[in-house]
């Protein structure tokens, strides 16, 4: 008795566990799906290298797809440097007081702030006070904003990972601390680095709240790539096809080949973020 | 016979809790002094403070005088990076860079602006018997090494600084017999040209390896001498009780 009660429970140990994996596979495979059936229609070479024309009711998307690469370059330009440096003093130099401990609890608050609250605080910061206007340069800056508390976090745990045996291999030899960081610690935690930073940079690449205020434009005539203009950007595109547009109903097709151009470009940033890892986990470095 | 390495009157705790308490020891030069006792008793620690690696913890407090020859060496106008060019260490876990095995005896050579030729490698590796081994291999990743070849790496990449002492931290705990008796042979080869201090939980390497034997217990030397005198006739009943496995 006490033996098929003991498998009866596990049973439904086993069961509850494969039925949430299941549900959540549905979804994605639903959602998946439903944008590469309505979306591969439009899906062309025309689609990818042509400007939106006739009210974006022909034509292609060339101008999102400029303006979600630059945007997402100038995210890196003004995320990646800060926010590594800043997990590199926090975990290497900083004393781990009571200070610190603030400043991190403060950084992954950060990260759960909604990301329409950057985009206003954005509006405020640097498209009125330091009168940038609304432009690409404004948006960069905001989702740089939005990706640094990230890029911290992780970095900070790459660099975390790294056991103290290999720092004082590097000390015992007469490396200096920086030498020992530079040399040492940061290649050994760059697999880790890098995956943060490709993760965060395609999320950064989705967001549409920060870049609504900004400067991403319902449209813009030519190529755009100006970074002190107002762009178009793939996430808002779509937003504004799908609720904004004048006929929504006849411009369905290009939103579909909208949504899933920029899921390709996420997953293809994702697909580095893997490559990475696996490469170095080849190389044992 | 010159007394290389050598603590007078040192103590160390980390915060509220005494690690050390008035150690005096002095290592002679061209011998290898074993330090023995058992888990906790800060061995480690004193093997530990020769070449500042309490540096890095910032609550650690050191008194005393702790001197490489004539050198002070917590003297504030000495460089640290000089003291650990001097005084080499070998860790309980080898330790290799995440780099090839030729890179893992230049880096310390590069820093140290010495000369990193393959000549200078060559006979690093040679002088920790790992050049047959590796010679066609250098540009492999030091990690795909057996460990105790790892070992011998980190020791070929103590020895490339030409330093004056090495000290080693249970370099052999995590090896098979056959690789330790290969270590320990090369540490006798060593002692020729360094100093050796070397922690050990291995009472029979002590006796193989070992010129001078220390004894410590609770933070405090409790005997010290000839290995021989300390294994065979000790003068201390505790010193008697651990060598023999009553406890430790």
């Amino acid at each position: 008795m006490q033996r098929k009660k003991f498998k009866l429970s596990s049973a439904v140990e086993w069961g509850t566990l494969l039925l949430s994996t299941g549900l959540v596979c549905f979804f994605l495979i639903v959602i998946l799906l439903e944008i590469i059936m309505k979306g591969s229609g439009s899906l062309s070479w025309n689609f990818i290298a042509d400007i939106p024309r006739e009210g974006m009711t022909k034509g292609g998307i060339l101008t999102p797809i400029i303006g979600t690469v630059l945007l997402t370059m100038l995210t890196a330009l003004f995320s990646i440097p800060f926010g590594v440096c800043c997990a590199i003093y926090l975990n290497e130099y900083a004393e781990n007081n009571w200070l610190t401990r603030i400043i991190r609890a403060a950084i992954r608050n950060l990260s759960g702030v909604p990301s329409i609250i950057y985009g206003l605080f954005g509006l405020a910061l640097f498209v009125q006070a330091l009168q940038f206007g609304t432009s690409m340069l404004a948006a960069g800056m905001t989702l740089g904003l939005l990706s640094l508390p990230y890029i911290i976090t992780t970095t900070e745990e790459a660099l975390m990972r790294i056991p103290a045996s290999m720092r004082e291999a590097a000390l015992a030899v007469g490396a200096t601390k920086f030498e020992t960081i530079k040399d040492v610690v940061i290649p050994s935690a760059m697999p880790g680095i890098l995956t943060g930073v490709v993760l965060t940079l395609s999320r950064a690449a989705g967001e549409t709240a920060p870049i609504l205020f900004t400067g991403a434009a319902f449209y813009i005539n030519g190529v755009g790539g100006a970074v002190n203009n107002e762009f178009m950007a793939l996430p808002y595109h779509l937003y504004m096809l799908s609720t904004q547009h004048q006929s929504i109903e006849e411009v369905r097709p290009i939103a579909y080949g909208t949504a899933l151009v920029l899921i390709i470009v996420v997953f293809l940033m994702n697909l580095t973020a893997f490559y990475i890892r696996y490469k170095y986990r080849k190389n044992e470095y | 016979m010159n007394i290389k390495l050598s603590a007078q009157n040192l103590n160390i705790s980390f915060g509220q809790k005494q690690v050390l308490k008035n150690i005096n020891v002095a290592f002679a030069e061209n011998e290898i002094t074993a330090l023995i006792g058992p888990s906790g008793c800060g061995k480690s620690t004193l093997l530990r403070s020769f070449n500042r690696m309490h540096d890095l913890s910032p609550d650690a407090k050191i008194s005393g005088n702790l001197k490489l020859e004539d050198l002070d060496l917590y003297d504030k106008t000495v460089p640290v990076t000089e003291i650990r060019k001097r005084i080499g260490m070998v860790f309980q876990k080898a330790n290799p860079f995440p780099k090839s095995i030729y890179e893992n005896i230049a880096y310390g050579l590069k820093i140290n602006n010495l000369p990193h030729g393959i000549d200078v490698i060559e006979k690093a590796l040679r002088e920790a018997f790992l050049w047959e081994e590796v010679k066609n291999d250098l540009k492999m990743p030091a990690t795909r090494l057996s460990g105790g070849q790892q070992q011998r790496l980190c020791i070929a990449r103590a020895v490339a600084l030409r330093p004056e002492v090495i000290l080693m931290d249970e370099p052999c705990s995590a090896l098979d017999p056959v690789s330790t008796l290969k270590i320990e042979e090369l540490i006798m080869h060593l002692k020729k040209k360094y100093t050796i201090t070397i922690v050990t939980h291995n009472m029979q390497q002590a006796q193989r390896i070992a010129d001078k034997t220390v004894f410590l217990y609770l933070g405090e030397v409790k005997e010290e001498g000839p290995t021989s005198q300390i294994f065979n006739n000790p003068k201390e009943e505790m010193t008697m009780n651990y060598i023999k496995g009553s406890f430790g």
